[in-house]
């Protein structure tokens, strides 16, 4: 597993509050027992011609901005992986739903917010100009563009999982398999049975 | 010690250590799968040759994708066969215990849980499900996951996670005839908003909480999650204990006394420090109905669809994304709106007290002409109980198909669906934009009593019409 210390490339604004997991992929395509294949379904219902990722201009990009409570509802991690699996490495927002930014931390696909003005002003900046290039530092947090800097937030601990390269759990949590054990053996309804 | 919530105490419990990056790796005492988000998490640990830590703490069941009118195998869908298939092979291959269609206990996982006693107060729990909520009713503190945490839970029984803050909601008093549960969370969510809950736990408390039985709690904990708030929890008590005693799982005669004793001390400590406190008045609420497409959106019945300048700035572009996708205008009332769809049934409201109440209303009526309305049990136990007592013929005397147990139509990955621009009232938990199975389909959510009126009136009634 590799460390995430920067991602740099093209935005790509979706303008809109509390846009749900079901949005982001419709429950109909979670008939699969696999996450291939989900990029190209992500937004399907929102794809209606007019949506910016059906938008030519930003084919290529990498990094999404968007607004508040972006991920809210379901836990479905289909969501994230359909927006990475798009090409999405980074997000930016003004808010993110508790269990979908939990996600995006487990799969490596970090989601910084700033305030509200710095969002739309970057928005902005992206409709104007789709080529603009984004870069963002995972150890300053600050977030470049043409000759503006924001600075963004990301909660210390997946931050540090980010530079860390250890993102993915996994690891980490079976390396104390004998905390494990003693926490288990002092849970009293482990011994009610 | 004191000055501790049920959240702190079972938190502190749960921590096996403290992660280099400062996160908590915390022990999950009960782990719930279904098909729908666990055979990712089973192939990721096939790639990394490992095998399910504590393969007698994960129990699984099938709910999402069930057809709920013909169960033959193999499924006409064939995704959702071979997803059925997976969750066969991979419980068989780890040794998990798993509720197949037809065994008698299958249902819809938050519905199962409880009422086999799997969900005890002061446990740790997760399952690939939002609406894992649900199970905080027994003052566990139970929450969602995505896939990759799943395949954590199954490889260590741990998750890597950061402490929430809780908020204290409190409701006091008597609820008015024809206001029920899921009344009292709507109008929670309408008040606080749908992003309010994010960082926190919600503890709810108060008179109105402790009067509920067990099933009307976790109804309020179920929608927790819709309100930002990735669990939510009720303190343990007698009605809890209650609940519990005899069921399959829970504690056996001679561990009894001990499990009560601890469950009481799990509860927050009366000098408890929250991080925010609300307070409701119980006979503030009306039978509440939802007119958009966050489950925020919600008004008293007889109230009429909000205006933008009643609104906050940052409630209104949603606002005005909402009347256009739902067809309706501010100031309209939404009384007397048709209905084209009914739906009872889903893990917020599909569990034997939620049919009889419906049922006592559907009873000796009819559902109006046009109107295709359906009941859905939440498990194969609740349909059996339900049967027991009429209530089946009840629902089929008024005109509601009775149907399997199963998720159905509350996000629709069966063959449960919406059609076009169908408008369906529904007990279930969720009215985002194409929830329930139509990319155009619209969703009213209100309590199973008042879909059975919109279903007898053909359109948006006020329950409490009803009542004699």
């Amino acid at each position: 597993m590799s460390s995430i210390t920067n991602i740099a490339g093209q935005g790509i604004p979706l303008i809109g509050n509390d846009i749900d997991t079901d949005r982001i992929i419709p429950a109909r395509f979670l008939r699969c027992i696999t996450f291939d294949g989900l990029g190209e379904y992500v937004f399907a219902d929102d794809r209606n011609g007019s949506h910016s990722f059906d938008n030519p201009a930003f084919a290529g990009a990498n990094i999404l901005v968007v607004n508040r409570n972006f991920g809210c509802g379901s836990s479905r991690e289909h969501a994230p992986q359909a927006i990475a699996r798009w090409g999405i490495k980074a997000i930016i927002g003004e808010s993110f739903a508790e269990i979908f930014i939990g996600n995006c931390a487990a799969i490596g696909l970090p989601c910084l917010t700033a305030n509200t003005e710095a969002v739309e002003a970057l928005q902005n900046r992206l409709l104007r100009n789709p080529a603009t290039q984004i870069s963002v530092d995972i150890e300053s947090l600050d977030i470049h563009y043409d000759d503006i800097v924001v600075h963004g937030n990301l909660d210390h601990g997946p931050r540090q999982t980010f530079l860390t390269g250890t993102w993915d759990a996994c690891g980490q949590l079976l390396a104390q398999k004998s905390a494990i054990q003693a926490t288990a053996a002092k849970l009293p309804y482990l011994q009610f049975g | 010690m004191s000055e501790r919530t049920l959240f702190d105490k079972v938190w502190d419990l749960h921590t096996v250590g403290i992660l280099p990056g400062g996160q908590t790796q915390l022990f999950i005492g009960l782990h719930l799968i279904h098909e729908v988000t666990s055979p990712q998490a089973f192939a990721m640990l096939r790639e990394r040759n490992l095998k399910v830590l504590f393969p007698e703490r994960t129990v699984a069941t099938v709910d999402h994708i069930v057809p709920t009118e013909i169960q033959a195998r193999p499924f006409v869908d064939e995704l959702a066969e071979q997803m059925i298939q997976a969750l066969e092979d991979n419980c068989k291959e780890q040794g998990i215990r798993f509720y197949n269609i037809g065994c008698g206990n299958q249902g819809i996982v938050h519905v199962i849980a409880p009422e086999q006693g799997f969900t005890q107060p002061g446990m740790t729990i997760a399952c690939g499900d939002s609406h894992t909520s649900t199970h905080g009713a027994f003052g566990a503190i139970a929450f969602g996951i995505g896939t990759t945490q799943v395949r954590d839970v199954l490889a260590s029984q741990t998750l890597c996670l950061s402490k929430l803050k809780v908020r204290r909601i409190e409701v006091n008093g008597a609820l008015k005839p024809g206001v029920f549960a899921k009344d009292v969370i709507l109008h929670i969510i309408r008040t606080l908003g749908v992003k309010a809950g994010v960082g926190f736990a919600y503890e709810f408390a108060g008179t109105t909480f402790e009067a509920m039985i067990m099933e009307e709690r976790m109804t309020i904990c179920n929608m927790a999650i819709e309100g930002g708030a990735r669990c939510g929890y009720i303190n343990p008590d007698q009605v809890t204990f209650d609940y519990l005693k005899g069921r399959d799982f829970a504690p056996t005669s001679e561990q009894w006394d001990a499990a009560v004793a601890w469950w009481k001390t799990i509860a927050s400590d009366s000098d408890a420090v929250y991080d925010d406190t609300v307070v409701f008045d119980a006979a503030q609420i009306a039978p509440t109905v939802t007119w958009g497409i966050t489950p925020g959106q919600g008004i008293a019945v007889d109230e009429s669809v909000p205006t933008v300048e009643t609104m906050s700035i940052d409630e209104r572009p949603i606002a005005e994304e909402a009347y256009l996708y739902m067809d309706l205008k501010p100031g309209q009332p939404l009384i007397g709106t048709k209905v084209d769809v009914c739906f009872i049934g889903s893990c917020t409201n599909g569990r034997l007290s939620d049919l009889r109440e419906a049922a006592k209303f559907a009873e000796g009526r009819h559902v109006a002409p046009g109107v295709k309305a359906f009941v859905v049990p939440g498990s194969e136990r609740v349909k059996l109980a339900a049967e027991a007592e009429g209530l089946h013929e009840i629902f089929l005397a008024a005109g509601f198909e009775w149907r399997e147990a199963g998720c159905s139509m509350c996000l629709a990955m069966n063959p449960d669906k919406l059609v076009g621009r169908q408008l369906s009232a529904s007990s279930s938990n969720r009215n985002f934009k194409g929830r329930q199975g139509s990319s155009s389909g619209r969703t009213l959510l209100m309590s199973p009593a008042m879909v059975v009126a919109a279903a007898v009136k053909g359109e948006v009634a006020d329950v409490r019409e009803f009542l004699v």
